[in-house]
């Protein structure tokens, strides 16, 4: 049995021509096409020459030491960067085939297609019903039906819906930390975006909240595009599809997960997950 | 020395524990000593409330009567009332407080949630402080000066009412300031993020979670205005006025205007007839900071 895996293994690797991986990258299509993207926080200059492109129902993970820019990225995919002043950018983003940095393309119109999950969950002080009709309410929702029905499906997509179906509308500030989170996940859920930006969502939970989020972003994937900063390689290893390593600023090494930890290309992400700096 | 365990980290001890202990005693002493002045410090204050208390309340109850509140100001002690000023000075907190919030609240949104950092805004935000430390007679000028004679307003209520506003803003402004800065910059990213416009973002996350501490910061800020005597002097509110108001046109007086005409009269009774005008000020002032209170400690929020 075993060896008759190796050998499907191995056959399937012979048959895997250098070809081949630009065909089934073609098979999904680019949601994300960043473009020579610089960005200086004044006179420092926090992302270089950003080249990514990011796919379809993939998770794309962000990884790298601190400082490295990878927040200041994901940050800039919904443009929440420019809430720091003196922000300064060049280059394009393409939100399917649109460059975000465009004057006529508002803002808001982009974060209601471009949902967010915080490094610290972040819900408002209001109940968990509330919370999650933020989003449908400001976009103009007032029915009640429908705020319902939305407040259920989101719940049920973060996989809470259980554990808070009979106290909606208690406040979402009794909930633990790793409950926050997955109500912070159900509400960009409920504006029914097309990407999730994921900052670092596991870094303030205990083992098992974390556990439960990164299952919850195996199913996301199937529905949406979903891009994770992390500073926990295994968690980038276990759940991403793609994965970029930056350092300094710039984009060290953009390829297949597997790839990437398995076979890197630069010594210096060798060296990263490797755990020899960072 | 007994103690010659070696501690991890520790390599050399240079804290002589027997001299530690000899001067233990001595520090104990030098804290109790400040301990009893700082209480000290704290019953002066108390005292001094005490004493103020006890001479109002003995002095002016005799005259507080039905009354009181239902007479005019009158050249006989006995027959003198308060009705003209108690009126006077809610018709003033009715300009007051909605002109002085809206100009606050309004200020302190843009500074805090619109205004970028730069010179000019920080040079606002710094002169807001300095004028809260204007003195008040300097506004009454200022009133008397714009409201009065340039906008033809006189004596009036509207008058009286624009000049204390101005007075109370930059407490009210720093006050709101502060209440919008204490709301955490991650519920307004949230909102952000999920394609909230800034009004949306305020309307809706900001001042829900402001509003109790701008409140209690108003509600402090028009119990100064209602207390205030010297704006009013300068502008040239009339003391004894025997109509009530019947439109903010009309000219008024307050209480502490009528406090001050009776405490300045020669005759004795009169001085107890002010004590009974201060207790009702005082009633006034304690009802409001107490409605502050209950407003701060029914909606605080927990982040």
């Amino acid at each position: 049995m075993v060896q008759l895996m190796n050998r499907t293994d191995n056959e399937t690797k012979a048959t895997v021509s250098p070809m081949e991986a630009p065909v089934r990258e073609a098979a999904k299509p680019v949601v994300y096409d960043t473009k020579q993207l610089n960005l200086w926080y004044g006179s420092h200059h926090a992302l270089k020459n950003i080249d990514l492109p990011i796919r379809e129902n993939e998770v794309t993970a962000i990884i790298g030491p601190s400082g490295c820019g990878k927040s200041t990225y994901i940050k800039t995919l919904n443009r929440m960067v420019e809430l720091v002043d003196g922000v300064r950018t060049s280059g394009e983003i393409l939100y399917r085939g649109r460059n975000i940095f465009d004057a006529k393309y508002s803002v808001e119109e982009l974060r209601t297609r471009v949902g967010m999950v915080f490094q610290k969950p972040n819900p408002f002080p209001k109940s968990i019903y509330d919370n999650i009709a933020y989003g449908p309410r400001i976009h103009g929702i007032k029915n009640k039906k429908i705020l319902d029905e939305i407040v259920e499906q989101s719940l049920r997509g973060a996989a809470i819906w259980d554990e808070v179906k009979d106290r909606l509308n208690t406040n979402a500030y009794s909930l633990s930390g790793g409950q926050q989170q997955r109500i912070c996940i159900a509400r960009a859920l409920a504006i029914e975006p097309d990407v999730i930006l994921m900052d670092e969502p596991t870094s303030a939970l205990d083992p098992i909240s974390t556990l439960k989020v990164e299952e919850l972003v195996q199913e996301l994937k199937e529905n949406y595009s979903i891009i994770i900063v992390t500073h926990n390689m295994q968690q980038a290893a276990r759940i991403s599809d793609k994965t970029a390593f930056f350092l300094n600023g710039e984009v060290i090494e953009f390829d297949d997960t597997d790839k990437i930890f398995q076979n890197p290309a630069d010594q210096r992400t060798e060296d990263y997950i490797s755990g020899r700096f960072g | 020395m007994r103690i010659t365990e070696q501690q991890p980290g520790v390599s050399k001890r240079y804290i002589d524990q027997t001299s530690v202990s000899k001067r233990m005693d001595g520090r104990k002493i030098t804290n109790t000593v400040f301990k009893t002045l700082f209480f000290m410090a704290t019953l002066v204050a108390l005292l001094v409330l005490g004493i103020l208390f006890y001479r109002i309340l003995s002095q002016g109850l005799g005259f507080l009567s039905a009354d009181f509140f239902q007479n005019f100001a009158s050249r006989f002690p006995e027959k003198a009332g308060i009705k003209a000023a108690l009126v006077g000075s809610l018709w003033l907190m009715a300009v007051v407080a909605p002109v002085s919030m809206f100009l606050g609240i309004g200020t302190a949104i843009y500074l805090e949630e619109y205004a970028k950092k730069n010179r000019v805004n920080d040079f606002i935000r710094m002169n807001i402080s300095n004028l809260a430390g204007v003195p008040s007679v300097v506004f009454g000028l200022l009133g008397l000066t714009i409201f009065v004679r340039a906008l033809a307003l006189g004596n009036s209520i509207l008058a009286a009412g624009f000049t204390m506003s101005l007075l109370i803003l930059p407490v009210i402004i720093v006050a709101a300031q502060e209440a919008i800065r204490a709301v955490p910059q991650h519920v307004r990213e949230a909102s952000y993020g999920m394609g909230a416009t800034k009004w949306q973002t305020i309307t809706r996350v900001v001042l829900p979670s402001a509003i109790p501490g701008i409140l209690t910061g108003s509600i402090l800020a028009l119990s100064r205005a209602i207390g205030e005597t010297a704006p009013l002097i300068v502008i040239g509110v009339p003391v004894i006025i025997h109509f009530l108001p019947t439109g903010v046109m009309d000219t008024f007086t307050a209480l502490p205007m009528q406090i001050y005409d009776w405490a300045k009269r020669p005759q004795a009774d009169f001085q107890q007839v002010a004590s009974a005008g201060i207790i009702v000020l005082m009633a006034f002032l304690l009802l409001m900071n107490s409605i502050a209170v209950l407003i701060r400690n029914k909606f605080q929020k927990r982040y």
